[in-house]
Protein backbone atom coordinates (compact mmCIF):
# COMPACT_ATOMS: atom_id res chain seq x y z
CA UNK A 1 0.00 0.00 0.00
CA UNK A 2 1.35 3.35 -1.01
CA UNK A 3 1.85 6.10 1.53
CA UNK A 4 -1.17 8.24 2.20
CA UNK A 5 -1.20 12.00 2.08
CA UNK A 6 -3.66 14.71 3.01
CA UNK A 7 -5.87 15.87 0.15
CA UNK A 8 -8.08 18.97 0.21
CA UNK A 9 -10.36 20.23 -2.51
CA UNK A 10 -11.77 23.67 -1.83
CA UNK A 11 -13.76 26.13 -3.89
CA UNK A 12 -14.53 29.69 -2.79
CA UNK A 13 -17.99 28.62 -1.74
CA UNK A 14 -17.27 25.44 0.16
CA UNK A 15 -14.77 22.80 1.13
CA UNK A 16 -15.63 19.81 -1.02
CA UNK A 17 -13.46 17.21 0.53
CA UNK A 18 -10.66 16.80 3.00
CA UNK A 19 -9.42 13.26 3.11
CA UNK A 20 -6.50 10.87 3.03
CA UNK A 21 -5.49 9.87 -0.46
CA UNK A 22 -2.82 7.68 -1.95
CA UNK A 23 -2.81 9.37 -5.34
CA UNK A 24 -4.58 12.29 -6.98
CA UNK A 25 -4.80 12.83 -10.71
CA UNK A 26 -4.83 16.52 -11.52
CA UNK A 27 -5.67 18.12 -14.87
CA UNK A 28 -2.79 20.60 -15.05
CA UNK A 29 -2.74 23.33 -17.67
CA UNK A 30 0.29 21.67 -19.25
CA UNK A 31 -1.06 18.16 -19.01
CA UNK A 32 -2.40 15.75 -16.45
CA UNK A 33 -0.21 14.65 -13.62
CA UNK A 34 -0.60 12.44 -10.60
CA UNK A 35 0.39 13.66 -7.16
CA UNK A 36 1.40 11.08 -4.58
CA UNK A 37 2.98 11.38 -1.16
CA UNK A 38 6.53 12.72 -1.33
CA UNK A 39 5.84 14.50 -4.58
CA UNK A 40 8.13 17.46 -5.19
CA UNK A 41 6.56 20.76 -4.10
CA UNK A 42 4.69 22.13 -7.10
CA UNK A 43 2.20 24.81 -7.88
CA UNK A 44 0.31 24.20 -11.09
CA UNK A 45 -2.57 25.97 -12.77
CA UNK A 46 -5.50 23.80 -13.82
CA UNK A 47 -7.55 23.47 -16.93
CA UNK A 48 -11.19 22.36 -16.86
CA UNK A 49 -11.12 18.65 -16.18
CA UNK A 50 -11.66 15.86 -13.72
CA UNK A 51 -9.72 15.42 -10.50
CA UNK A 52 -9.56 11.76 -9.54
CA UNK A 53 -8.78 10.91 -5.93
CA UNK A 54 -7.64 7.42 -4.94
CA UNK A 55 -8.58 7.27 -1.30
CA UNK A 56 -8.90 4.55 1.29
CA UNK A 57 -12.56 4.18 0.40
CA UNK A 58 -12.02 3.83 -3.34
CA UNK A 59 -11.97 6.32 -6.13
CA UNK A 60 -13.75 9.65 -6.16
CA UNK A 61 -14.06 12.05 -9.06
CA UNK A 62 -14.62 15.80 -9.05
CA UNK A 63 -15.17 18.17 -11.94
CA UNK A 64 -13.19 21.41 -11.71
CA UNK A 65 -13.19 24.40 -14.05
CA UNK A 66 -9.78 25.87 -13.47
CA UNK A 67 -7.91 27.20 -10.50
CA UNK A 68 -4.66 25.83 -9.20
CA UNK A 69 -3.15 22.97 -7.24
CA UNK A 70 -0.55 23.17 -4.54
CA UNK A 71 1.39 19.96 -4.10
CA UNK A 72 3.75 19.43 -1.18
CA UNK A 73 5.38 16.23 0.04
CA UNK A 74 2.77 15.94 2.84
CA UNK A 75 -0.34 16.83 0.97
CA UNK A 76 -2.14 18.26 -1.98
CA UNK A 77 -4.55 21.15 -2.04
CA UNK A 78 -6.65 21.91 -5.08
CA UNK A 79 -8.15 25.39 -5.14
CA UNK A 80 -10.78 25.33 -7.84
CA UNK A 81 -12.95 28.20 -8.94
CA UNK A 82 -15.90 25.93 -9.44
CA UNK A 83 -15.85 22.35 -8.35
CA UNK A 84 -18.36 19.61 -7.66
CA UNK A 85 -18.50 15.85 -7.33
CA UNK A 86 -18.73 14.25 -10.78
CA UNK A 87 -21.99 12.59 -9.75
CA UNK A 88 -23.67 15.97 -9.21
CA UNK A 89 -22.86 17.27 -12.65
CA UNK A 90 -25.95 17.42 -14.80
CA UNK A 91 -26.57 18.46 -18.36
CA UNK A 92 -27.68 21.92 -17.16
CA UNK A 93 -24.42 22.49 -15.36
CA UNK A 94 -22.38 21.46 -18.39
CA UNK A 95 -24.47 23.77 -20.56
CA UNK A 96 -23.77 26.57 -18.12
CA UNK A 97 -20.01 25.85 -18.16
CA UNK A 98 -20.01 25.79 -21.94
CA UNK A 99 -21.99 29.03 -22.17
CA UNK A 100 -19.58 30.80 -19.79
CA UNK A 101 -16.54 29.52 -21.65
CA UNK A 102 -17.97 30.38 -25.05
CA UNK A 103 -18.92 33.87 -23.88
CA UNK A 104 -15.39 34.39 -22.56
CA UNK A 105 -13.94 33.16 -25.84
CA UNK A 106 -16.13 35.41 -27.93
CA UNK A 107 -15.15 38.48 -25.92
CA UNK A 108 -11.50 37.53 -25.78
CA UNK A 109 -8.58 39.61 -26.92
CA UNK A 110 -6.54 37.98 -29.71
CA UNK A 111 -3.70 36.90 -27.39
CA UNK A 112 -6.15 35.18 -25.03
CA UNK A 113 -8.15 33.53 -27.81
CA UNK A 114 -6.03 30.40 -28.01
CA UNK A 115 -6.20 29.69 -24.34
CA UNK A 116 -9.94 30.31 -24.11
CA UNK A 117 -10.76 28.21 -27.15
CA UNK A 118 -8.80 25.42 -25.51
CA UNK A 119 -10.97 25.78 -22.41
CA UNK A 120 -14.10 25.28 -24.46
CA UNK A 121 -12.56 22.11 -25.87
CA UNK A 122 -11.56 20.93 -22.40
CA UNK A 123 -15.11 21.31 -21.14
CA UNK A 124 -16.40 19.35 -24.11
CA UNK A 125 -13.97 16.58 -23.16
CA UNK A 126 -15.22 16.57 -19.59
CA UNK A 127 -18.78 16.34 -20.87
CA UNK A 128 -18.08 13.34 -23.07
CA UNK A 129 -16.15 11.67 -20.23
CA UNK A 130 -19.28 11.95 -18.08
CA UNK A 131 -21.52 10.83 -20.93
CA UNK A 132 -23.17 14.23 -21.34
CA UNK A 133 -23.66 16.45 -24.35
CA UNK A 134 -21.72 19.62 -24.99
CA UNK A 135 -23.23 22.18 -27.29
CA UNK A 136 -19.93 23.90 -28.07
CA UNK B 1 -54.49 66.34 26.13
CA UNK B 2 -55.13 63.54 23.65
CA UNK B 3 -58.43 61.80 23.98
CA UNK B 4 -58.75 58.21 25.09
CA UNK B 5 -59.47 57.15 21.53
CA UNK B 6 -56.30 58.88 20.26
CA UNK B 7 -54.20 57.14 22.86
CA UNK B 8 -55.72 53.79 22.05
CA UNK B 9 -54.96 54.32 18.38
CA UNK B 10 -51.37 55.27 19.07
CA UNK B 11 -50.84 52.23 21.24
CA UNK B 12 -52.18 50.02 18.47
CA UNK B 13 -49.89 51.66 15.91
CA UNK B 14 -46.79 51.20 18.03
CA UNK B 15 -47.81 47.62 18.75
CA UNK B 16 -47.98 46.76 15.08
CA UNK B 17 -44.66 48.54 14.47
CA UNK B 18 -43.15 46.39 17.20
CA UNK B 19 -44.46 43.28 15.52
CA UNK B 20 -42.80 44.29 12.27
CA UNK B 21 -39.44 45.15 13.80
CA UNK B 22 -39.51 41.96 15.84
CA UNK B 23 -40.16 39.93 12.69
CA UNK B 24 -37.39 41.75 10.83
CA UNK B 25 -35.01 41.05 13.67
CA UNK B 26 -35.77 37.34 13.56
CA UNK B 27 -35.40 37.23 9.78
CA UNK B 28 -32.08 39.04 10.05
CA UNK B 29 -30.93 36.58 12.71
CA UNK B 30 -31.70 33.63 10.45
CA UNK B 31 -30.02 35.29 7.49
CA UNK B 32 -27.04 36.21 9.62
CA UNK B 33 -26.45 32.59 10.48
CA UNK B 34 -26.48 31.68 6.81
CA UNK B 35 -24.21 34.58 5.90
CA UNK B 36 -21.77 33.58 8.60
CA UNK B 37 -21.74 30.01 7.38
CA UNK B 38 -21.00 31.21 3.86
CA UNK B 39 -18.17 33.38 5.13
CA UNK B 40 -16.81 30.45 7.12
CA UNK B 41 -17.01 28.14 4.11
CA UNK B 42 -14.97 30.48 1.96
CA UNK B 43 -12.22 30.84 4.51
CA UNK B 44 -10.12 27.75 3.63
CA UNK B 45 -9.99 28.82 0.00
CA UNK B 46 -9.13 32.44 0.70
CA UNK B 47 -6.48 31.57 3.24
CA UNK B 48 -4.66 29.06 1.04
CA UNK B 49 -5.04 31.28 -1.97
CA UNK B 50 -3.59 34.33 -0.29
CA UNK B 51 -0.76 32.33 1.22
CA UNK B 52 0.25 30.95 -2.18
CA UNK B 53 -0.25 34.21 -4.02
CA UNK B 54 1.48 36.18 -1.29
CA UNK B 55 4.51 33.93 -1.49
CA UNK B 56 4.63 34.21 -5.26
CA UNK B 57 4.13 37.94 -5.20
CA UNK B 58 6.91 38.41 -2.67
CA UNK B 59 9.30 36.46 -4.86
CA UNK B 60 8.69 38.60 -7.90
CA UNK B 61 8.05 41.91 -6.15
CA UNK B 62 10.37 44.66 -7.16
CA UNK B 63 11.29 43.06 -10.44
CA UNK B 64 10.36 44.98 -13.56
CA UNK B 65 9.00 41.85 -15.14
CA UNK B 66 6.29 41.59 -12.49
CA UNK B 67 2.76 41.66 -13.93
CA UNK B 68 1.14 45.06 -14.08
CA UNK B 69 -1.53 44.00 -11.59
CA UNK B 70 1.17 43.55 -8.98
CA UNK B 71 3.52 46.36 -9.88
CA UNK B 72 0.86 48.93 -10.73
CA UNK B 73 0.94 51.45 -13.52
CA UNK B 74 3.70 53.37 -11.81
CA UNK B 75 1.34 56.18 -11.00
CA UNK B 76 -1.38 56.74 -8.44
CA UNK B 77 -3.02 59.69 -10.12
CA UNK B 78 -6.41 58.18 -10.85
CA UNK B 79 -7.95 56.47 -7.87
CA UNK B 80 -11.00 54.24 -8.08
CA UNK B 81 -13.04 53.74 -4.95
CA UNK B 82 -15.29 50.70 -5.00
CA UNK B 83 -17.94 51.33 -2.37
CA UNK B 84 -19.84 48.23 -1.36
CA UNK B 85 -23.05 48.74 0.56
CA UNK B 86 -26.34 46.98 1.06
CA UNK B 87 -29.34 46.98 -1.23
CA UNK B 88 -31.69 47.76 1.61
CA UNK B 89 -31.84 50.17 4.46
CA UNK B 90 -33.12 49.72 8.02
CA UNK B 91 -29.81 48.37 9.21
CA UNK B 92 -28.57 51.11 11.52
CA UNK B 93 -25.41 52.86 10.56
CA UNK B 94 -24.26 50.08 8.27
CA UNK B 95 -24.47 51.94 4.96
CA UNK B 96 -23.62 55.35 6.33
CA UNK B 97 -20.43 54.19 7.98
CA UNK B 98 -19.05 52.79 4.73
CA UNK B 99 -20.06 55.89 2.82
CA UNK B 100 -18.49 58.09 5.49
CA UNK B 101 -15.18 56.26 5.24
CA UNK B 102 -15.25 56.46 1.45
CA UNK B 103 -16.05 60.16 1.55
CA UNK B 104 -13.16 60.81 3.92
CA UNK B 105 -10.82 58.97 1.60
CA UNK B 106 -12.18 60.81 -1.42
CA UNK B 107 -11.62 64.15 0.26
CA UNK B 108 -8.04 63.30 1.25
CA UNK B 109 -7.27 62.15 -2.26
CA UNK B 110 -8.83 65.25 -3.77
CA UNK B 111 -6.79 67.38 -1.41
CA UNK B 112 -3.68 65.68 -2.76
CA UNK B 113 -4.71 66.65 -6.26
CA UNK B 114 -5.65 63.13 -7.35
CA UNK B 115 -8.51 62.24 -9.65
CA UNK B 116 -11.18 60.22 -7.85
CA UNK B 117 -13.64 57.88 -9.51
CA UNK B 118 -16.28 55.92 -7.70
CA UNK B 119 -17.90 52.60 -8.51
CA UNK B 120 -20.76 51.57 -6.31
CA UNK B 121 -21.99 48.11 -5.44
CA UNK B 122 -25.38 48.15 -3.79
CA UNK B 123 -28.14 50.71 -4.10
CA UNK B 124 -27.88 52.45 -0.75
CA UNK B 125 -24.32 53.66 -1.19
CA UNK B 126 -25.13 55.01 -4.60
CA UNK B 127 -28.04 57.02 -3.27
CA UNK B 128 -25.92 58.58 -0.55
CA UNK B 129 -22.95 59.33 -2.78
CA UNK B 130 -24.98 60.74 -5.65
CA UNK B 131 -25.63 63.94 -3.74
CA UNK B 132 -22.02 65.00 -3.25
CA UNK B 133 -20.12 63.04 -5.85
CA UNK B 134 -22.63 62.52 -8.63
CA UNK B 135 -20.12 63.48 -11.29
CA UNK B 136 -17.52 61.01 -10.02
CA UNK B 137 -19.69 57.90 -10.24
CA UNK B 138 -18.54 55.83 -13.17
CA UNK B 139 -20.57 52.73 -12.66
CA UNK B 140 -22.90 50.72 -10.49
CA UNK B 141 -23.33 47.04 -9.81
CA UNK B 142 -26.83 46.01 -8.90
CA UNK B 143 -27.11 42.98 -6.64
CA UNK B 144 -30.73 43.48 -5.61
CA UNK B 145 -31.84 40.47 -7.66
CA UNK B 146 -29.19 38.22 -6.12
CA UNK B 147 -30.42 36.14 -3.21
CA UNK B 148 -27.28 34.26 -2.31
CA UNK B 149 -24.02 35.88 -3.17
CA UNK B 150 -21.87 33.46 -5.09
CA UNK B 151 -18.36 33.48 -6.40
CA UNK B 152 -19.79 34.23 -9.85
CA UNK B 153 -21.05 37.63 -8.63
CA UNK B 154 -17.61 38.51 -7.32
CA UNK B 155 -16.07 37.37 -10.57
CA UNK B 156 -18.36 39.65 -12.55
CA UNK B 157 -17.36 42.66 -10.49
CA UNK B 158 -13.71 41.66 -10.75
CA UNK B 159 -13.93 41.30 -14.52
CA UNK B 160 -15.53 44.71 -14.75
CA UNK B 161 -12.72 46.19 -12.66
CA UNK B 162 -10.03 44.44 -14.67
CA UNK B 163 -11.52 45.58 -17.97
CA UNK B 164 -11.53 49.17 -16.74
CA UNK B 165 -7.97 48.77 -15.49
CA UNK B 166 -6.82 47.40 -18.85
CA UNK B 167 -8.52 50.31 -20.56
CA UNK B 168 -6.46 52.65 -18.39
CA UNK B 169 -9.44 54.06 -16.51
CA UNK B 170 -7.63 54.11 -13.19
CA UNK B 171 -4.31 53.36 -11.51
CA UNK B 172 -5.30 52.24 -8.04
CA UNK B 173 -8.48 50.54 -6.89
CA UNK B 174 -9.60 50.36 -3.27
CA UNK B 175 -12.65 48.51 -2.03
CA UNK B 176 -14.72 49.70 0.91
CA UNK B 177 -16.80 47.30 2.95
CA UNK B 178 -17.77 46.47 6.50
CA UNK B 179 -15.71 43.79 8.16
CA UNK B 180 -17.81 41.57 10.38
CA UNK B 181 -16.45 41.65 13.89
CA UNK B 182 -19.53 40.46 15.74
CA UNK B 183 -23.24 41.14 15.77
CA UNK B 184 -22.95 44.56 17.38
CA UNK B 185 -19.77 45.79 15.76
CA UNK B 186 -18.92 46.01 12.10
CA UNK B 187 -15.79 47.83 11.09
CA UNK B 188 -15.70 49.88 7.90
CA UNK B 189 -12.57 48.77 6.09
CA UNK B 190 -10.67 49.89 3.01
CA UNK B 191 -8.55 47.39 1.10
CA UNK B 192 -6.46 48.12 -1.93
CA UNK B 193 -6.97 45.41 -4.57
CA UNK B 194 -5.22 46.84 -7.63
CA UNK B 195 -2.27 46.81 -7.65
CA UNK B 196 -2.43 43.84 -5.34
CA UNK B 197 -1.04 44.28 -1.86
CA UNK B 198 -0.23 41.48 0.49
CA UNK B 199 0.42 41.48 4.16
CA UNK B 200 3.81 40.04 4.73
CA UNK B 201 3.07 36.47 5.70
CA UNK B 202 3.91 35.76 9.31
CA UNK B 203 6.45 33.09 10.22
CA UNK B 204 3.83 30.40 10.62
CA UNK B 205 2.58 30.87 7.07
CA UNK B 206 5.94 29.98 5.64
CA UNK B 207 5.88 26.37 4.60
CA UNK B 208 9.51 26.54 3.69
CA UNK B 209 9.02 24.67 0.42
CA UNK B 210 10.65 25.70 -2.80
CA UNK B 211 7.97 25.10 -5.37
CA UNK B 212 8.19 24.02 -8.98
CA UNK B 213 5.83 26.04 -11.08
CA UNK B 214 3.81 24.75 -13.96
CA UNK B 215 3.71 26.17 -16.64
CA UNK B 216 6.12 28.81 -15.23
CA UNK B 217 6.33 31.08 -12.24
CA UNK B 218 5.42 34.15 -14.31
CA UNK B 219 2.46 32.48 -15.95
CA UNK B 220 1.11 31.11 -12.70
CA UNK B 221 1.38 34.55 -11.16
CA UNK B 222 -0.27 36.14 -14.18
CA UNK B 223 -3.24 33.73 -13.98
CA UNK B 224 -3.57 34.01 -10.25
CA UNK B 225 -3.53 37.78 -9.88
CA UNK B 226 -6.88 38.43 -11.60
CA UNK B 227 -8.34 35.59 -9.53
CA UNK B 228 -6.88 37.31 -6.49
CA UNK B 229 -8.97 40.36 -7.24
CA UNK B 230 -12.07 38.20 -7.50
CA UNK B 231 -11.22 36.41 -4.27
CA UNK B 232 -10.70 39.69 -2.41
CA UNK B 233 -14.02 40.99 -3.69
CA UNK B 234 -15.77 37.73 -2.86
CA UNK B 235 -14.63 37.75 0.71
CA UNK B 236 -15.52 41.44 1.00
CA UNK B 237 -19.02 40.68 -0.30
CA UNK B 238 -19.46 37.87 2.20
CA UNK B 239 -18.17 39.96 5.11
CA UNK B 240 -20.48 42.73 4.00
CA UNK B 241 -23.42 40.34 3.82
CA UNK B 242 -22.83 39.09 7.34
CA UNK B 243 -22.26 42.63 8.61
CA UNK B 244 -25.47 43.88 7.02
CA UNK B 245 -27.55 41.22 8.71
CA UNK B 246 -25.76 41.75 12.00
CA UNK B 247 -26.32 45.48 11.82
CA UNK B 248 -29.96 45.02 10.89
CA UNK B 249 -30.45 42.54 13.69
CA UNK B 250 -29.15 44.90 16.36
CA UNK B 251 -30.93 47.91 14.84
CA UNK B 252 -34.21 46.01 14.85
CA UNK B 253 -33.58 44.72 18.33
CA UNK B 254 -33.21 48.32 19.51
CA UNK B 255 -36.31 49.37 17.61
CA UNK B 256 -38.31 46.56 19.19
CA UNK B 257 -37.15 47.54 22.64
CA UNK B 258 -37.94 51.21 22.03
CA UNK B 259 -41.39 50.30 20.81
CA UNK B 260 -41.92 48.26 23.98
CA UNK B 261 -40.93 51.21 26.17
CA UNK B 262 -43.20 53.50 24.23
CA UNK B 263 -46.12 51.11 24.63
CA UNK B 264 -45.54 50.99 28.38
CA UNK B 265 -45.49 54.77 28.61
CA UNK B 266 -48.58 55.19 26.45
CA UNK B 267 -50.42 52.53 28.42
CA UNK B 268 -49.76 54.35 31.68
CA UNK B 269 -50.97 57.59 30.12
CA UNK B 270 -54.03 55.79 28.79
CA UNK B 271 -54.87 54.30 32.17
CA UNK B 272 -54.41 57.65 33.90
CA UNK B 273 -56.70 59.41 31.42
CA UNK B 274 -59.29 56.72 31.81
CA UNK B 275 -59.11 57.02 35.60
CA UNK B 276 -59.46 60.80 35.28
CA UNK B 277 -62.57 60.37 33.18
CA UNK B 278 -64.06 57.95 35.71
CA UNK B 279 -63.25 60.26 38.59
CA UNK B 280 -64.84 63.13 36.73
CA UNK B 281 -67.98 61.17 36.12
CA UNK B 282 -68.16 60.15 39.78
CA UNK B 283 -67.76 63.77 40.91
CA UNK B 284 -70.53 64.78 38.58
CA UNK B 285 -72.85 62.07 39.90
CA UNK B 286 -72.04 62.82 43.52
CA UNK B 287 -72.38 66.58 43.18
CA UNK B 288 -75.57 66.02 41.20
CA UNK B 289 -76.94 63.88 44.08
CA UNK B 290 -75.90 66.42 46.67
CA UNK B 291 -77.65 69.21 44.83
CA UNK B 292 -80.96 67.43 45.09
Amino acid sequence: MADMMQFDLVSPERRLTSTEASAVQIPGADGDFTAMAQHAPTIATLRPGIVTVQGAGGEERYVVTGGFAEVTPDGTTVLAERAMPAGEVTQDIIDDFVATAVAARDNATPEMLDQLSKQVGDIALVASELGLQSKA
Amino acid sequence: MPSLKDLKNRIDTVKSTRKITKAMQMVAAAKLRRAQEAAEASRPYTERFNAVLGGLAKASAGSDAAPILLRGTGSDQVQLLVVMTAERGLCGGFNSSIVKLAKQKAETLKGEGKTVKILTVGKKGREQLKRDYGDLLIGHVDLSEVKNIGYANAQEIANDLLARFDAGDFDVATIFYNRFENVVSQIPTAVQVIPAKFDTPSESDETGYVYDYEPSEEEVLATLLPKGVATAIFSALLENGASEQGARMSAMDNATRNAGEMIDKLTIEYNRSRQAVITNELIEIISGAEAL
